[in-house]
């Protein structure tokens, strides 16, 4: 690391947001100051550098803010250019695939995946499920044309897609077992329910890849807080 | 034979096509452009875009790439030679990347109820609109363009508003973008549409009016 680079995350622990950044350092070999937030408290440091959104993940390098995790992931791959492997692969066309697919995964994958449990009607949560399967076959799809026969979407060594989707690997976890749904099952996407455990084996996933059984206690928890506001509010 | 050339798949009122021929302009990329009815789409759109289906779709030497954002950084990396649309700087470009980011998520979703919304509930909402851009605003402050003393890539994410947001205040009755709330912005569109790559694209301002007083009218009517 760059000598005089002080980098400080603000996340939380549960954040699969904040955990892409937290992998993309890890996998570039770069040492940070984890801050852990509390939302309901967020902290003076949290609200002036990210006073747009108030949301973690916030990266602050030598004092200066990035935020939202795929932002915060190309700003640490291109600041960082020089340490460690490349997120990002080096051709123009390559990249574009690997932004394309980051953005799905935000935008149609996680997108219809919340719906599909948090979703206020049946009707809701039905269509969430169905827009999720279809996700899932493109996804499918993306490892097959990104991987061309290797292990990660990167090829031999994880990219930056890797890391979009790897982030979210607890809580698919957490997932099937609060709802009973495996996103990437091995019917529907054999490809990628290896390279769910192919991720999670790796030394950088496993030192910050929050635990599952934490997460879906987490979920219930919150879930009740929501119940017992609703019920407040009647 | 290899397919060359470029191609863009577009629709003449969509703001996400035209940010592509915006940035090949700037390049001085000829391309071929294929003007697509969004309701009867072309067997070529949906073979190069089976994905999202979605307009724009850029195709070089080929290979398609979706995703309007997505392709206009695609054009500065493949012409990297020509005229810069990123900013050099990382933490720059981490700035503008956040700001249309922004503006695509944040300040569309608080525009489009301009659009199909009337009388008191819409004045609200283009309070709130104001507020959004008053938040991008913030971007420009102290500069010409977001881009700085030249256009950059804020400028082509965010440019449409310059000829599209008049029409829609039109066509809808209100006025978001005046002199005394969004002077940064109401400058800037000025100088946006005075940009020669710019000026040579847009779609004709009488037929974009015509398409929007027609959908709004059948948004207020359902």
């Amino acid at each position: 690391m760059a000598g005089g680079d002080e980098l400080k995350l603000l996340g939380t622990w549960a954040s699969p947001f904040a955990l892409r950044v937290k992998l993309a350092l890890g996998f570039k070999g770069l040492s940070y100051e984890d801050v852990e937030e509390d939302l309901k408290n967020k902290s003076d440091l949290l609200l002036s550098s990210n006073p747009v959104h108030k949301k973690v993940p916030v990266l602050i390098h030598n004092g200066k803010p990035v935020c939202e995790s795929q932002i915060i992931v190309q700003y640490i791959d291109e600041a960082f250019a020089g340490t460690g492997p490349a997120l990002l692969p080096s051709d123009p066309y390559e990249r574009a695939i690997a932004r394309f697919w980051a953005a799905y995964v935000d935008d149609k994958l996680l997108a219809s995946w919340l719906q599909s449990f948090r979703g206020k009607t049946e009707e809701e949560k039905a269509e969430g499920l169905k827009q999720t399967l279809m996700a899932v076959e493109n996804m499918e799809a993306a490892f097959k044309e990104c991987s061309k026969g290797k292990p990660f979407f990167g090829g031999d060594s994880v990219g930056y897609l890797d890391v979009t989707l790897g982030a979210l690997v607890s809580w698919m976890h957490a997932g099937e077992e609060l709802y009973g749904f495996r996103l990437f099952d091995e019917a529907r996407s054999p490809c990628l329910n290896a390279w769910v455990e192919r991720f999670g084996a790796l030394d950088v996933a496993k030192a910050v890849l929050p635990d599952a059984g934490k997460l879906v206690e987490y979920a219930k928890m919150r879930q009740a807080e929501a119940a017992a506001a609703a019920a407040s509010n009647n | 034979m290899a397919e060359k050339g470029v191609k863009v798949f577009g629709m003449w009122a969509s703001p996400m096509a035209i940010r592509v021929e915006w940035a090949l302009r700037l390049k001085g990329v000829d391309y071929e452009y294929i003007d697509e009815d969004l309701a009867n789409k072309s067997d070529a759109l949906l073979r190069y875009n089976p994905v999202t289906k979605k307009v724009p779709v850029l195709v070089h030497d080929g290979k398609p790439i979706a995703e309007s954002t997505v392709i206009v950084e695609y054009v500065d990396e493949a012409w990297k030679d020509g005229y810069p649309i990123m900013p050099a700087d990382p933490y720059e470009r981490a700035q503008a990347r956040f700001w249309a980011r922004f503006a695509e998520d944040k300040c569309n979703a608080a525009l489009y109820p301009v659009f199909t919304t009337t009388g008191d509930t819409q004045s609200e909402v283009v309070r709130e609109a104001q507020r959004c851009l008053k938040t991008l605003e913030t971007a420009l402050e102290g500069k010409k363009f977001f881009g700085g003393d030249a256009v950059g890539y804020l400028d082509l994410v965010v440019g449409w508003y310059a000829h599209w947001l008049p029409v829609v205040e039109e066509a809808s009755g209100a006025t978001v973008v005046t002199d005394e709330e969004l002077p940064l912005l109401k400058a800037w569109f000025d100088r946006f549409l005075a940009i020669d790559v710019v000026r040579a694209t847009l779609p004709d301002r009488d037929r974009l009016l015509a398409l929007n007083k027609a959908r709004r009218e059948q948004l207020l009517a359902a």
